[in-house]
């Protein structure tokens, strides 16, 4: 199963290599990474995700707590929550009917155009990471794709406050 | 406030944190401390011949007194050789501060001249790191080492420092600070009360009850609580070989060691308990055979301060997360409160354990052949070496098959009296651990049980050794052979000893040990081995070293079936269990 989990760490140099090892040294893999300091500048918020059953997803949390940078740890597909990636995709299309479907997608997936070029388009698309694999899968065939994903940023639904 | 260099700073802090002792080897990166405690006599050090020594050097003085051992190392090739050192403690969370230095700030990453990233290379193995960049940040990272080290789950802490931030000519305000508050690092203590009460009346219930302990219990100083709450319950207990001596190995309540090598009954019982409280234990491989086949009957009440050690390979029924000492003072009470007088009766339990005892016991009905003339049996070594002791010494080992039957024979009534590698399992630990041993009680007996391949590892400590006057006795258990290797070879390879063989290639160990300035002894005969051992202990003041032949043959058994139960055994070289 796919897992979103949310850390709240010290924003120290090293932190993040903690994290990164943790993870290859366990055995387990990271499907996103994100990572930026938060409001308090003295704390770094991460995202990750991941694929693991119930057992490994307990252990996941249980590590990288006992990181001693490591604050609060939450297991966000736990409860329920919102998910977020963001990305921006390069494509090639210079006549007319390539170039009238990208803009009738890019539409309907409410995604932006943010530059263009008589070759490309350069769009930007945001939403949950499915979204973001159906799009690809909408445009893909149109014309040769650079693809920038942000990773997957997730905050708990609800009053529930992940800070220090 | 008083004005300190960077190199003052390590050493008062060091003296702030109650450190008298300090092992190390001095280089490049690590001069100006070096220089700043030559200039001073409350910090001492002692210089090893390895850096690998300076750690485990380290880790045996902690083990035997549970403070914390700190160790110094200057950067690059210091730095990674204390690297197998680091590793050990870390496996067996043992409390240790080890500061290395670095190359200056300004050329961190130049590839410079004995640089390594040491927080790199240690970052899988330590418990935390850090790379101090301030002179004025010296003091507080040397303390957060010191209180995260030794809080919690113990384990090595590394401090790097760069050379330019312990300059002579830079001077700032020293103060050493007293409250570590860390907003991110709070290790839990006392243990979920319903839990424990859930975990009284399981406990007290059982029919076929069992006490797993580990070296959680050691580390923790829970031996007194644990020894009162078996002796109350008189349930059996059973150790890990990282936990021999928290209960008294010669109470008749004591299964001896579980697992690979344990005893027959102690694996029995195990594999047929209705309960099992597993106690700073974490169901090691080396412990459980295969998992699928573990303990198919039990509820398992799982004790243990780390909550990743908690339901990682086996599933606890009742984790307790909390230090073993207060978990198990809260349990002695509530049992002493329970009314047990019309609870479970556990004689049938213990009747069916004393079969297992006399037919398969290693203590009751032995499972080597006797010693005679040149044939020197290695269990008949430590048991002439547990009654020359009266029991009542320290023991460190190495690794391999001395090292278990050091662990089966020589029946540890005290705790940190045993002190091995279990985790990690380090050959050349024994030598440098002994050190540490002796340093921090002078008076005391100290062997280092130990085998020819072993003892190599780090042999060149004989020589620190001489310089600090440390009275080790090397009592090495010599077949020729890398017996545990050579053990498997024989069980699991049709007897082909790829590499596992000396070939005539071995040192004179008396001849060595008289190089260095010892004491050498050979025994070939088992009608020496008393008298002989009897004159090496009686050498006070000496390092003895005792090359004892022992039967090549020879194996170490019980041995777990791999792929099997617990209670699945080899008891000798032909017969299962």
């Amino acid at each position: 199963m796919r897992r979103i989990i949310s850390v709240l760490m010290e924003n120290e140099s090293g932190a993040l290599s903690r994290v990164v090892g943790l993870f290859s040294q366990r055995g387990y893999n990271i499907d996103t990474l994100t990572v930026a300091p938060t409001d308090d500048e003295s704390l770094s918020r991460l995202t990750l995700t991941t694929t693991g059953d119930a057992r490994m997803a307990e252990q996941i949390v249980k590590q990288l707590h006992k990181l001693i940078d490591t604050l609060k740890v939450n297991d966000l597909t736990q409860g329920s929550f919102v998910e977020r990636e963001l990305m921006l995709i390069k494509i090639t299309a210079s006549n007319g009917d390539s170039r009238a479907e990208i803009m009738r997608c890019i539409e309907i997936f409410r995604g932006n155009i943010v530059d263009v070029t008589a070759a490309t388009f350069t769009l930007q698309l945001l939403g949950d990471s499915d979204k973001l694999d159906a799009f690809l899968g909408a445009v893909r065939h149109i014309g040769s794709i650079e693809v920038v994903r942000s990773g997957v940023l997730g905050i708990a639904r609800g009053d529930k406050l992940l800070r220090q | 406030m008083e004005k300190l260099s960077g190199g003052e700073i390590v050493v008062s802090a060091l003296r702030d944190a109650g450190i008298q002792y300090v092992w190390g080897y001095p280089g490049g990166a690590a001069l100006h401390i070096y220089d700043a405690l030559f200039r001073q006599e409350v910090v001492h050090h002692l210089l090893v011949r390895h850096e690998q020594a300076a750690v485990h050097a380290a880790d045996g003085f902690s083990r035997a007194t549970g403070m914390v051992g700190t160790a110094l190392v200057t950067s690059g090739p210091g730095a990674t050789n204390a690297i197998t050192g680091i590793a050990t403690a870390y496996m067996d969370s043992i409390p240790l501060v080890v500061i290395s230095g670095q190359v200056p700030l300004h050329k961190i990453g130049q590839d410079a001249f004995q640089e390594t990233d040491m927080i790199g290379v240690s970052r899988p193995i330590v418990k935390h790191s850090f790379l101090v960049t301030r002179t004025e940040d010296i003091a507080a990272a040397i303390a957060k080492a010191y209180y995260i080290a030794s809080t919690g789950r113990p384990g090595p802490v590394v401090v790097d420092i760069p050379k330019d931030i312990t300059d002579p000519s830079y001077k700032v305000p020293y103060a050493w600070p007293g409250v570590i508050n860390m907003r991110s690092y709070q290790p839990a203590e006392k243990g979920h009360r319903g839990q424990i009460k859930r975990a009284v009346k399981k406990l007290v219930e059982a029919r076929r009850p069992i006490i797993y302990s580990g070296g959680g219990v050691i580390i923790d100083n829970a031996s007194d609580h644990l020894t009162e709450l078996v002796r109350e319950l008189n349930y059996p207990i059973t150790s890990t070989l990282m936990g021999l001596g928290a209960f008294p190995g010669t109470d008749p309540l004591f299964l001896g060691m579980l697992g690979m090598h344990g005893t027959y009954e102690a694996n029995a019982a195990m594999h047929e308990a209705d309960v099992i409280l597993a106690v700073g234990a974490r169901f090691d491989d080396r412990v459980t055979n295969e998992l699928e086949k573990f303990c198919p009957e039990a509820t398992i009440i799982h004790v243990d301060i780390d909550p990743t050690s908690v339901s990682k390979n086996i599933d606890a029924h009742i984790p307790i997360v909390g230090s073993c000492s207060t978990v198990l003072r809260e349990m002695l009470s509530l049992v002493k409160k329970s009314n047990r007088d019309n609870n479970c009766d556990t004689s049938p339990w213990w009747e069916k354990i004393n079969q297992w005892r006399d037919r398969y016991g290693i203590y009751t009905a032995p499972r080597h052949a006797a010693s005679s003339g040149h044939l020197i049996k290695p269990q008949d070594v430590i048991r002439v070496l547990y009654d020359v002791t009266n029991g009542d010494a320290f023991v460190t080992s190495d690794v391999g098959q001395h090292q278990m039957f050091a662990a089966q024979y020589y029946l540890f009534d005290k705790p940190r009296q045993w002190i091995n590698s279990g985790g990690l399992g380090t050959m050349g630990f024994g030598l440098p651990a002994a050190m540490g041993v002796q340093l921090a009680f002078p008076e005391a007996d100290v062997a280092c049980v130990t085998g020819e391949g072993s003892i190599q590892m780090c042999i060149q400590e004989l020589s620190t050794c001489t310089q600090h006057r440390l009275p080790i006795k090397i009592i090495n258990l010599n077949n020729s052979a890398l017996g545990m290797v050579r053990q498997w070879q024989d069980m699991n390879y049709s007897g082909r000893h790829a590499e596992s063989l000396y070939e005539n290639s071995l040192p004179d160990f008396v001849a060595l040990a008289e190089a260095y300035g010892h004491v050498g002894m050979r025994v070939q005969q088992i009608n020496d081995l008393g008298p002989m051992m009897e004159k090496c202990f009686s050498l006070k003041d000496r390092v003895v070293f005792m090359d004892i032949v022992v039967d090549p043959e020879e194996h170490v058994y019980p041995m777990q079936v791999p792929g099997g139960a617990m209670r699945d055994l080899w008891l000798n070289k032909n017969e299962k269990s």
